[in-house]
C-alpha cells in the first residue's frame, strides 16, 4: 500500500536510536511488554487501520 | 456446593419451598393432547409458560426437581428483560427485591482504571441492570404462574424419559414417583438447561468452542458498604494471577468470581478450604475486614456453544438447551428470556389461527442470530478476561498498564454488557424504506425504546400483549383510510393495541387509545410527524415503520410477519 506522511530518513535514524536505548533500559524481561505498549500507542496515534495492519504484516514477514 | 455442615438447600437467606408431586391425569388414562409442553421450570421455561398464558394458550411445564435452583447462579437481569417482565405483568416483586445498577469499576493492580457507565436516560423506567438471585427469579415466576390455574399446569418431580417428534405432535414419556406416563402435545419447548435431556434424547449436539478458563463463583454473606456496581480486578493483590469479579446481591449477599488458571486442578479449586482461602484474600483486597459467611459456590466454563438449528420439527430449544455462552456480559439468562418470548408469541399466534405455520420458521434464525452476536461480543470479552495464548496475555498486560495513565486503552476493560438484539435481517422485518427520513426512533427489527410521558408514565406501560401500532397524527378525527387500516389490522390480530399519539388531548376510545403527543416530547423520540406509523410485534420489536404511512404498505408488513393466514 502507498503510505502518506512517512518520516524523513534522518528522523527515522533518531527513532532507531531512541528505540534501541529504550529496549536496553526496560531490560530483557520487559522488552516484549514495552514493544506491545509502544505498538498499540503508535497504532492509536497513526489513526489509519490499513496502515497499521500492513505494518504488522511487514514486521511479521520473516517469521 | 455448600459448606460441609449445611445441606444442599440450607441457605443463609432463601427458604426453599418443596413443591409436591401431584398425580397427573395421564396416569389415570387421560389422553389429552396439550397445545404446548415445556420441559424445565427454570426462568426460561416459566417465562415461556407465562407468555403463552397471556395469549390464552395452555401449557404443561415439567420439572424433574421439587424446588427451585440450588444457588443464586444467574444474577444479572437486564432492562430489556425487566421490560418483558412488565409486559407479562410480573415485574413488581423483581423491582421490590432486585438491586438496580448503572455503573462499574475496573481495577488493575488495585488501581482504578475504568469507570463503566451503562446507557441510561430520563426516558427509561428501568435501570440498565438488576442483581437478583435466581431462586427469587424462579420463585416470583412460579407465584405468577399460579395466577393462571387453568392455563399453566406445573408438574414437579416429573422427568422427561423419552421424546418422539412426530409430524403432527410430540409424545413424551414422563417418569414420576407414582409411575411413568405418556404425555402428548402439539409442540414442545425444551427449556431444560445446559445439560438438556431433550437435546440428548433427540441426538443433537451443541457446536462451537470451549474457551479456555474456568471460573469459581462464590456467594458470601457480609455487611459490606459499597454501592451496587460491577467491580472487576485484573492482577489484584487478592488474586494476582487471575481476574476477579465482585457483585452485590439482595440480602447482604455478595458474589465473588475468580478465574482458575489452566494449570490448576478444578477439583482442588472447589474444595471448601480452597474456596475459603481465596475468598478471604479477595475480601481483604476490597477492604472488607469484618466477618463473612460462605453461602454457596459453583464452577463454570466459558463456552460458546450452540445448536445448528433451534427448531427440530415440533421441538423448539429455548435458553441454555440451545446455547451456552460465557458469563461475561450477562447474556445467558437474558437471552434465554428473549428466546422464550420469541417462541411463545409465535406458537400462540399459530395455535390461535392468527398466523401461518411459516411464522415458526423465523424462530431459529432470529434467536440463533442473537446467539452468534453474543458469541462475537462474549468472545472478545473472554479473550480479555482469560487470554487464551501468550500473545493475548502480553497485549492485555500492555493495554492494562497503559490504562493506568492513558485514556485511550481504558475501553478495553469494558465488559460489553448485553444489548437487545435487533432482528433487522429477519424475514419478518420490513425494509426501512423511510429510514433516511427518520432522525430518531427504533429501526425495523429493533426493540421499542421506552419514552417518559409524564410522572410515573412511560410509553411501554401502554403497549399491548399482541401487536401494537404507534400512530402519530395532527388530527383528532381519523381519516377514512386510517380508520380502514386499523380495522384491517384488527382482522389480523384481534388483540391489536392502537396507540394514537396526537397533539391535543382527545377521547378517541372507539379507535384506539390516545397518548398526548406533546407529553414528554415523544414525537421527537420517535421522529413521528402527522401520518407516521410504527408497527410493533408482540415481543416489542418493530416490524416496520413509515414516515407517512400507506395502508397497503402497513398491511403488507403485517402479512410478512403472520404469513398467508
Amino acid at each position: 500500500m502507498t503510505v502518506k506522511n512517512t518520516l524523513e530518513f534522518v528522523e527515522l535514524e533518531q527513532v532507531y536510536d531512541l528505540l534501541a536505548q529504550a529496549i536496553d533500559k526496560v531490560g530483557k524481561d520487559n522488552e516484549a511488554l514495552f514493544l506491545g505498549k509502544l505498538c498499540i500507542t503508535l497504532a492509536h496515534r497513526v489513526g489509519e487501520l490499513d496502515s497499521v495492519k500492513d505494518s504488522i504484516r511487514i514486521a511479521a514477514k520473516q517469521f | 456446593m455448600r459448606p460441609a455442615d449445611r445441606g444442599e438447600l440450607d441457605s443463609l437467606y432463601f427458604d426453599y419451598s418443596v413443591f409436591p408431586f401431584r398425580r397427573a391425569p395421564e396416569l389415570d388414562g387421560s389422553e389429552v393432547c396439550h397445545p404446548v409442553i415445556i420441559a424445565g421450570a427454570g426462568p426460561v421455561g416459566l417465562i415461556a409458560a407465562l407468555a403463552l398464558a397471556q395469549q390464552g394458550i395452555a401449557s404443561v411445564v415439567l420439572e424433574r426437581k421439587n424446588t427451585v435452583n440450588d444457588g443464586s447462579r444467574a444474577i444479572c437481569v437486564s432492562r430489556y428483560s425487566f421490560e418483558t417482565l412488565q409486559q407479562l405483568g410480573a415485574v413488581a416483586p423483581f423491582l421490590a427485591k432486585g438491586l438496580g445498577w448503572t455503573k462499574g469499576r475496573c481495577y488493575y493492580r488495585d488501581q482504578l482504571i475504568y469507570r463503566l457507565e451503562m446507557p441510561h436516560s430520563e426516558h427509561e423506567r428501568f435501570l440498565p441492570m438488576y442483581n437478583i438471585q435466581q431462586q427469587f427469579i424462579e420463585q416470583y415466576l412460579i407465584d405468577k404462574a399460579a395466577a393462571y390455574p387453568d392455563l399453566i399446569d406445573l408438574r414437579w418431580q416429573s422427568a422427561v424419559l423419552d421424546v418422539h417428534n412426530e409430524s403432527d405432535g410430540v409424545a413424551l414419556s414422563i417418569g414420576t414417583p407414582e409411575g411413568d406416563y405418556t404425555l402428548r402435545g402439539q409442540y414442545l419447548l425444551a427449556a431444560d438447561g445446559a445439560r438438556s435431556t431433550v437435546r440428548e434424547l433427540l441426538g443433537l449436539r451443541l457446536q462451537g468452542d470451549n474457551l479456555p478458563g474456568n471460573y469459581v463463583i462464590a456467594d458470601v454473606r457480609m455487611l459490606h458498604d459499597f454501592p451496587t456496581e460491577r467491580r472487576s480486578f485484573f492482577e489484584s493483590s487478592g488474586n494476582p494471577d487471575a481476574t476477579v469479579l465482585v457483585h452485590r446481591q439482595p440480602d447482604n449477599i455478595w458474589r465473588v468470581d475468580w478465574q482458575i488458571l489452566p494449570q490448576d486442578d478444578p477439583q482442588e479449586a472447589v474444595r471448601e478450604e480452597t474456596v475459603r482461602k481465596r475468598v478471604q484474600a479477595i475480601l481483604e483486597m476490597i477492604g472488607h475486614s469484618g466477618e463473612w459467611e460462605l453461602e454457596w459456590w459453583s464452577i463454570y466454563t466459558a463456552n460458546t456453544l450452540c445448536l445448528e438449528d433451534y427448531r427440530h420439527g415440533r421441538v423448539f430449544f429455548i435458553g441454555d438447551s440451545a446455547h451456552i455462552v460465557p458469563i461475561f456480559g450477562v447474556r445467558g439468562l437474558n437471552n434465554g428470556i428473549a428466546d422464550a418470548v420469541n417462541a411463545a408469541w409465535k406458537l400462540a399466534y399459530v395455535l390461535k389461527g392468527c398466523a401461518a405455520d411459516t411464522l415458526l420458521d423465523s424462530y431459529s434464525p432470529e434467536r440463533r442470530g442473537a446467539t452468534l452476536d453474543v458469541f462475537r461480543n462474549a468472545g472478545k470479552s473472554s479473550r480479555f478476561m482469560t487470554p487464551p495464548t501468550r500473545g493475548y496475555a502480553l497485549m492485555r498486560k500492555a493495554v492494562l498498564e497503559l490504562a493506568l495513565t492513558e485514556e485511550f486503552t481504558r475501553p478495553f476493560a469494558d465488559p460489553r454488557q448485553v444489548q437487545p438484539y435487533t432482528y433487522q435481517q429477519s424475514l419478518l422485518t420490513t425494509a426501512d424504506v423511510d429510514g433516511a427520513l427518520f432522525n430518531a426512533g427504533p429501526a425495523p427489527g429493533a426493540a421499542l425504546l421506552n419514552h417518559r410521558l409524564g410522572e410515573d408514565d412511560y410509553l411501554l406501560d401502554h403497549i399491548g400483549t399482541g401487536f401494537t401500532v404507534l400512530h402519530f397524527s395532527d388530527q383528532n378525527a381519523l381519516s377514512e383510510d386510517i380508520a380502514n387500516l386499523f380495522a384491517a389490522l384488527r382482522e389480523f390480530d384481534p388483540q391489536l393495541e392502537i396507540l394514537r399519539i396526537n397533539v391535543t388531548p382527545y377521547d378517541g376510545s372507539e379507535d384506539g387509545r390516545v397518548l398526548v403527543g406533546t407529553a414528554g416530547n415523544i414525537r421527537a423520540g420517535y421522529d413521528g410527524v402527522d401520518g407516521s406509523l410504527y408497527l410493533v410485534r408482540p415481543d416489542r420489536h418493530v416490524a416496520g415503520r413509515w414516515k407517512s404511512a400507506d395502508a397497503g404498505q402497513v398491511i403488507a408488513a403485517m402479512q410478512r410477519v403472520l404469513g398467508g393466514a
